[in-house]
């Protein structure tokens, strides 16, 4: 077994393989230095593993980048993969989300301004969703403070029309017919930085997960809330009880198992580090009734920095892996789906984005 | 024609040169001119919007052209366009 761990950085992208059954890594990198990568995939479709990666260029702008040989090379097409039309007025920011979708070569792109586009060349160009930028609500969405973008795309595993996603600060949004419509789907999170506890939308969610084998069922972590919802977003209950925290910002389901969620609190909203500086990735093994601190190997003290959205990931392995990188540039990897914990590669770059896949 | 200096970063988009004339009457018009004939090179020029990258500096015979009319600085024939990046990043 071969594992592939590709860690997107403020600076760049490096890439980590293992043979040994995780025990060793060998890491390369820069690739496409002096690039945000806030987005990537690891698509696996047509056999042979492609890499997306989102990247901007401080300079250079936008652009997503794809690369058929595991990272010696990259492409980008002459034309910008991903472009407003010209009647909307917008400019692309950032790509902050790649979700290769279950139809074949179909690739989701959320980015920034809060949009959805479509791929149906595996994504080497892209169509907006007009449904969704169109929709009545999109002129009283705000940006967070990391900006204003749509970070996280469900694609339904067996429902083509059905697309579910989230965004900061918008809340959570699903179409059931394949883009043109679009529902709010935040019934039950409750928010402390609007004058209304409950709005329709303008939740600030961090993070959407769920199980491609237990569709109906998602996961959220939001900006305070911990959520889980089995009516495919239609109404939420907090599954916060057991956190030391219940703010962060990823949420992880495990590859094989629907109930085992992952997600990494910090202590909000004066401090946000990890709760006592100890590094803890909490791990339910009931879908969120209860929560454990796993501690294998990590640090115990003086660990103050944070696990970003897509900073945390697994692979598909049986045991799965399971992966974090922190803003301090150090990644982490369990072999033991988080039981006990190795140091993978430290100072990097603040860490973006994580994704693993055994190829 | 004007002559459009890039730089080094940006020639491998461009057929590897170092100096390209254009007719464009504008920076606008010789980016236009640019995307048709280098669409990688002009679209890290510029956004869909049109507008100028923000970190990106254009300098039209030694004066940046945000201190003259921006992207509807006119071009001469003989005036020199240089492309610089901006000190950014950290």
């Amino acid at each position: 077994m071969e594992a592939l761990l590709a860690i997107g950085t403020r600076k760049g992208l490096w890439l980590a393989r293992s043979s040994n059954g995780r025990a060793d890594w060998q890491v390369t990198g820069p690739h496409l230095p002096m690039t945000d990568i806030y987005a990537l995939a690891i698509d696996q479709r047509a056999g042979s593993p492609r890499l997306l990666a989102g990247v901007t260029s401080e300079h250079w702008g936008p652009g997503v980048a794809t690369s058929d040989d595991l990272g010696v090379t990259w492409q980008e097409p002459e034309q910008a993969p991903i472009s407003f039309p010209e009647d909307t007025g917008a400019a692309l920011e950032r790509v902050w989300q790649l979700t290769p979708a279950p139809e074949p070569d179909v690739v989701y792109a959320g980015v920034e301004p809060s949009a959805l586009f479509r791929s149906a060349d595996g994504g080497r160009s892209f169509e907006l969703v007009r449904g969704l930028w169109e929709h009545p609500h999109r002129p009283q969405w705000t940006p967070g403070f990391g900006g204003m973008a749509i970070h996280t795309v469900l694609p339904h595993p067996t429902e083509p029309e059905h697309v579910t996603v989230a965004m900061s600060t918008g809340g959570v949004y699903d179409t059931t017919d394949g883009g043109k419509t679009w529902a709010p789907a935040n019934r039950g999170i409750h928010v402390k930085f609007l004058p209304e506890e409950y709005p329709e939308f303008g939740q600030c969610v961090h993070k959407v997960a769920r199980h491609p084998a237990r569709p109906d069922t998602l996961y959220a972590q939001n900006h305070h809330g911990v959520y889980r919802s089995d009516d495919h977003a239609k109404s939420w209950q907090s599954i916060a009880d057991g956190l030391p925290s219940d703010f962060g910002f990823p949420m992880v389901v495990h590859p094989h198992k629907p109930e085992v969620i992952y997600n990494f609190p910090l202590q909000a909203d004066e401090h946000r580090f990890p709760p006592d500086g100890r590094c803890r990735v909490y791990r339910s093994e009931d879908g969120g009734g209860s929560w454990t601190a796993l501690s294998g190997g990590l640090p115990d003290n003086g660990f103050y920095s944070a696990v970003l959205r897509d900073a945390m990931c697994v692979d598909d392995a049986d045991p799965a892996g399971v992966y974090f990188g922190s803003r301090s540039g150090e990644v982490w990897a369990s072999a033991d789906e988080g039981e006990h914990w190795q140091r993978v590669v430290e100072h990097l770059p603040d860490v973006l984005c994580v994704r693993a896949a055994v190829i | 024609m004007a002559k459009v200096h890039l730089p080094s970063m940006l020639r491998p988009i461009a057929g590897d040169q170092t100096v390209l004339e254009v007719e464009g009457a504008t920076i606008a018009a010789a980016l236009d001119e640019l995307r048709d004939r280098y669409p990688a090179l002009e679209r890290r020029l510029r956004d869909e919007s049109g507008a100028l990258r923000r970190y990106v500096n254009f300098y039209v015979d030694g004066e940046e052209c945000r201190r003259l009319a921006g992207a509807d600085t006119p071009l001469a024939a003989r005036t020199e366009l240089m492309i610089i990046p901006s000190v950014a990043g950290g």
